[in-house]
């Protein structure tokens, strides 16, 4: 029975994602279908449902709304119902506050946090001003009330632009509407000429076209996404415009509304008037015109929105979850099958974290790494990986915990760094060169995620040597549970014996503390090859595109501090001046290195490199140095009271970190990596 | 004593405080960034032997932590002096001495940038030819002669000479410059003659209709300081007069002495060359409903009277020119005027040596790497 369950357990999981993947029969309005539409915004094309997530997002940090009765309103159904039937959508809780402060100034429960348009409203004109008296201030000096009035402020802004993207708020039947405007082109034109001539003129068709006019300028103002595809697509596929300027470009070009419009038209009236057969019917219909001239757009759209409702990313998060809590059982039950069904999970996971990566690489044709966000992907990625192969030399359950853990918190940073939008903008001028970003941002990424996967390991090591007597047990022959062998514990099956005697002939003679060492010194190798080759050829980028192989600027700086850290690592080893206790402490301030390069530069707000300000992240930054200085505190508890080390057991060997630094020649582990 | 010196010299043991210490110094100098901007940040952190620290309310200078320089050379002296004294040369070493050449030729080679390196941008309108670059830090004095009808006789005086000397004399220039005032950043404004109560800055020139007012010195990015002074020129003992020179100031100002005008003008220090650059066309794009520039680029005639070269060019961001030991990078444009655009130029002999260095480097690193990785391998498998 347990030599399947690792297998039935992972095709639960397995199951579960190819679930996804299973197409969805919509019953009334076909929301997805719509979803997947194209258009231009922020330089790109994407779907209506990224334009959908995207805004949500910086309104309120979530993809979708909570409705009551467990229902929940996803990111399409809001946006259409912004774009289209905005009385209805202005109910919903679509905005996010949290600071009291805020809450208080425009009157709303302090027992909530989220808030609609309507709730909102009657605080409009203190918010207006306060704004003008906030805009005053230099961002980086604003308090977070102030903060977070601003971030309200621009969700506002944002749907006050999205409800005015397709259409005048003002008009009831969109449809209708279009074609009394079609026909008031014609002699309203004339009109106009001749009153500019000083002529007689037709004064009610004259009145009725500017009417029109008038609301569609509204909109060609506000409006957010460019809707309307190029009416020459052989002369630039980028000539978007937005619904607005379509509308006023048919009365001043003569050329008739965009078809485009129309089909937006009568999908607006169709959903105000809830029909949703004629709805989908005109969603049908765009598409089917869309396919003449707009392919690559149309199917732009299909994958981005595919690859949005995958969410590969959050799959992962769920499995490494589990795999993380499956792990930690199986090292504390020494079950070997347990430990099984987790390299069968994690292997689950990372596959899609790969196709995630590669399948966003695809959408955007762009390296893997393009910004912080995917640098949090990609970090993760690259830590599981190391995470897997590391398991896979010492079959013990370690390299699964480094992986599960370091796979689990990358994703959380990812989701936190997602919050500002659009995580697949458009690159600037100076970082648009796919080589360097192939070259020097993956490798040197690939050194911070190493550098991050040594420091984890030493936290393990400290946190098993201190609370654990597992360090000063040999590894024999079945990995984890074998370690349980020598303390009397509940023996796996042996189905893993060859396997582990194969991968490892460690086993049986190294002890646990001593293989983490070996782990955590290759892998500080590593991260020392990859960071100083990622932070060279950054320097012949910087060369090469403005002059300067070395700068000084921050992010330079950051990632040489990493590269120079891991250096004095090695050269103290080799000098004997740490052993393998000093090797874990050194590693595990390497952790807070390597934020400080990651993230701590980036809210300096100077150099080139800078991605923006970033302040509710510092408080992170500092908890997270603050937690590894304690690590590092726990791990220079004398080795008496370290319940590996305490020597009650007999057996267990002093750690080679208690012995003196031996004089003489440099101390060259012929462990290697 | 001598071996204990040399011990001292080839000890690990300095390499890891040494290299803990620049860890150190790389994290202060990036953190004081904030406060001091990049430029001055490098030269008091980086390009320096000692960090000095004045406490407030003194003017004492206390060495208070090794510089770049100081941290870079005991680190290269400990390398050298290990290879020499202690290392062994087996071929199971090569990796690691190639490792560390590299190592040596890179903290070289960025000394030598250190000191050979000169920075200047070439600002040019559509249209407009120019035949030197100019220095965004540093400004000068010059005293033009512009009596040849072939070419103009230029004496230039730098700033840093206007900051130090109260009086400057050069052997062709007709007359002695006496320095009234100097401001390293200064602002003007047009003068209201009733309004002001003191009198204008200088006697002569456009200076009379102007006020001159001094400037915090600034050391943001996007700001820069702007130099003026007051000069007065000297005919032998009579004086002739002051004048207001500004960086601010556009056009020169004549100085009449003995029969003979010369132009008078404090500008950005200029680098001539043997050839000049004239900006055909410039291109800005942005992502469509975006202001993120998408691509900026240039397109340049290369003009060379002595060689009759006459070239068009193409520089776009990755993509420079390399020419006459000079490197022109596509760096900006100006916010205001979209025909302008703004070409980086450096100097730097010594611009193969980071290349060479991390080539030597990434190989022996790969090598060690290798190395380590086969024979863990071939235990293994062993075993």
């Amino acid at each position: 029975m347990k030599k399947w369950l690792p297998w039935m357990l992972t095709a639960v999981f397995a199951a579960w994602i190819l679930s996804a993947l299973a197409p969805k029969k919509e019953k009334e309005f076909h929301t997805r279908e719509f979803g997947k539409l194209p258009v231009l915004l922020n330089g790109r094309i994407q779907p209506f449902d990224s334009v959908a997530r995207n805004s949500l997002l910086q309104l309120r940090a979530k993809q979708s709304i909570a409705l009551d009765g467990g229902k929940t309103l996803t990111a399409i159904e809001w946006l259409l119902e912004v774009m289209m039937k905005p009385e209805a959508a202005d109910a919903r809780k679509s905005f996010r506050i949290d600071h009291p402060e805020l809450l208080g100034l425009l009157k709303l429960p302090e027992n909530e946090k989220h808030f609609s348009f309507n709730q909102l409203k009657p605080g409009f004109q203190e918010m207006e001003k306060q704004g003008r008296r906030i805009g005053a201030i230099d961002p980086a000096h604003r308090t977070p009330f102030e903060k977070q009035l601003t971030k309200l402020h621009a969700g506002l802004t944002i749907y006050n632009r999205l409800k005015n993207s397709l259409r005048p708020e003002s008009s009831d039947d969109y449809a209708r509407d279009l074609a009394k405007y079609q026909k008031a082109i014609g002699p309203g034109v004339v009109a106009v000429r001749a009153q500019s001539a000083k002529e007689e003129y037709d004064k009610p068709a004259f009145d009725l076209l500017l009417g029109f006019l008038e609301q569609y300028n509204f909109v060609k103002e506000v409006a957010l996404p460019l809707v309307v595809p190029p009416a020459d697509p052989e002369k630039s596929r980028d000539d978007w415009v937005n619904a607005g300027l379509s509308l006023m470009d048919a009365a001043r070009n003569e050329s008739g509304i965009s078809p485009a419009m129309t089909h937006y038209a009568a999908m607006t009236s169709a959903y105000r008037q809830n029909k949703p057969a004629e709805f989908n019917a005109a969603v049908e219909e765009y598409r089917q015109w869309l396919r003449q001239k707009f392919l690559p757009e149309l199917s732009k759209g299909k994958w981005e929105f595919f690859f949005n409702d995958f969410a590969p990313f959050y799959k992962t998060t769920v499995i490494y979850v589990f795999a993380l809590v499956l792990v930690l059982v199986s090292l504390l039950t020494f079950s070997e099958w347990l430990r099984r069904s987790t390299w069968n999970l994690v292997m689950l996971a990372w596959m899609i974290h790969t196709f995630g990566l590669i399948f966003r690489m695809v959408l955007e044709g762009r390296p893997p790494v393009t910004n912080l966000y995917s640098s949090a992907i990609f970090i993760g990625w690259g830590a599981v990986l190391l995470g897997l192969i590391l398991e896979k030399v010492y079959p013990i359950g370690i390299g699964l915990l480094t992986a599960t853990v370091a796979g689990f918190t990358t994703q959380i940073i990812a989701h936190n760094l997602a919050i500002d939008g659009d995580t697949m903008e458009m690159m600037r001028a100076v970082l648009d060169t796919n080589f360097w970003l192939a070259t020097h941002v993956v490798v040197v990424t690939l050194g911070y995620a190493a550098t991050f996967v040594a420091g984890l390991l030493a936290i393990i090591y400290v946190f098993l040597g201190v609370f654990t007597p597992l360090l000063a047990q040999k590894l024999t022959r079945r990995g984890a549970a074998a370690i349980s062998a020598t303390v009397g514990l509940a023996v796996g099956p042996g189905a893993s014996i060859a396997d582990a005697k194969k991968l490892s002939p460690d086993v049986g003679q190294t002890e646990v503390g001593k293989a983490l060492g070996k782990m955590v010194y290759g892998i500080i190798c590593f991260a020392t090859l990859f960071s100083f080759v990622g932070t060279v050829l950054g320097g012949i980028w910087a060369d090469q595109s403005w002059g300067r192989f070395w700068g000084w600027d921050p992010k330079e700086n950051g990632a040489l501090l990493i590269v120079i850290w891991n250096v004095a690592i090695l050269h103290a080893r080799w000098g004997g001046m740490i052993k393998e206790r000093g090797l874990m402490n050194m590693a595990i301030f390497g952790n807070i290195v390597t934020a400080f390069s990651w993230f701590g530069v980036n809210m300096l707000g100077i150099g080139l490199h800078s991605y923006g300000f970033m302040d509710s992240a510092f408080k992170w930054l500092m908890l997270f140095a603050g937690s590894q200085l304690l690590v590092i505190a726990l791990g220079l508890l004398p080795l008496s009271l370290w319940k590996s080390f305490r020597g009650g057991g007999g057996a267990a060997p002093k750690p080679s970190g208690d012995a003196k630094p031996k004089p003489g020649p440099p101390v060259r582990s012929a462990a290697g990596v | 004593m001598l071996q204990r010196l040399i011990n001292f010299f080839c000890s690990l043991r300095l390499t890891v405080v040494f290299l803990c210490l620049a860890g150190l110094l790389v994290f202060i100098g990036t953190v004081a960034q904030v406060d001091e901007g990049l430029y001055q940040a490098q030269n008091r952190y980086f390009r320096s032997l000692l960090i000095w620290w004045t406490p407030k309310g003194t003017d004492w200078k206390l060495p208070i932590f090794p510089g770049g320089y100081f941290i870079g050379g005991v680190l290269l002296v400990n390398l050298l002096s290990a290879h020499v004294q202690r290392f062994k040369f087996t071929p199971k070493k090569i990796p690691i001495f190639v490792i560390h050449a590299g190592i040596i030729l890179l903290l070289v080679g960025q000394f030598t940038t250190d000191l050979g390196q000169v920075e200047s941008h070439l600002r040019l309108t559509e249209g407009e030819a120019k035949n030197f670059s100019e220095n965004g830090r540093d400004s000068e004095l010059a005293v033009i002669d512009a009596s040849s009808i072939e070419f103009d006789e230029v004496v230039v005086i730098p700033e840093s000479r206007l900051a130090a000397d109260k009086e400057i004399r050069h052997e062709k220039l007709p007359f002695t410059i006496r320095v009234k005032k100097y401001l390293p950043n200064s602002r003007l404004a047009r003068r209201a003659p009733m309004a002001e109560t003191e009198p204008p800055p200088a006697t002569q020139g456009v200076g009379q209709r102007l006020t001159l007012s001094a400037m915090p010195l600034t050391a943001k990015m996007d700001e820069r300081n702007v130099p003026s002074a007051v000069l007065e020129i000297m005919n032998g003992s009579e004086s002739l007069g002051t004048w207001l020179v500004s960086d601010l100031l556009d056009e020169t100002q004549p100085v009449t002495v003995g029969g003979k005008t010369l132009q008078i003008a404090l500008r950005l220090t200029r680098y001539y060359k043997p050839y000049s650059v004239e900006l055909l066309k410039f291109t800005h794009e942005k992502y469509k409903g975006t202001d993120t520039p998408k691509n900026f680029a240039s397109r340049v005639r290369l003009q060379r009277l002595d060689s009759k070269e006459d070239r068009p060019v193409d520089i776009s961001m990755n993509n420079p020119l390399r020419y006459g030991g000079e490197t022109y990078y596509q760096a900006g444009f100006d916010d205001k005027n979209s025909r302008v655009t703004i070409l980086q130029v450096v100097r730097n002999p010594s611009w193969l040596i980071p290349y060479i260095s991390c080539v030597l480097v990434g190989l022996g690193l790969t090598g060690q790497f290798l190395m380590h990785l086969i024979g863990f391998a071939l235990k293994r498998r062993t075993k």
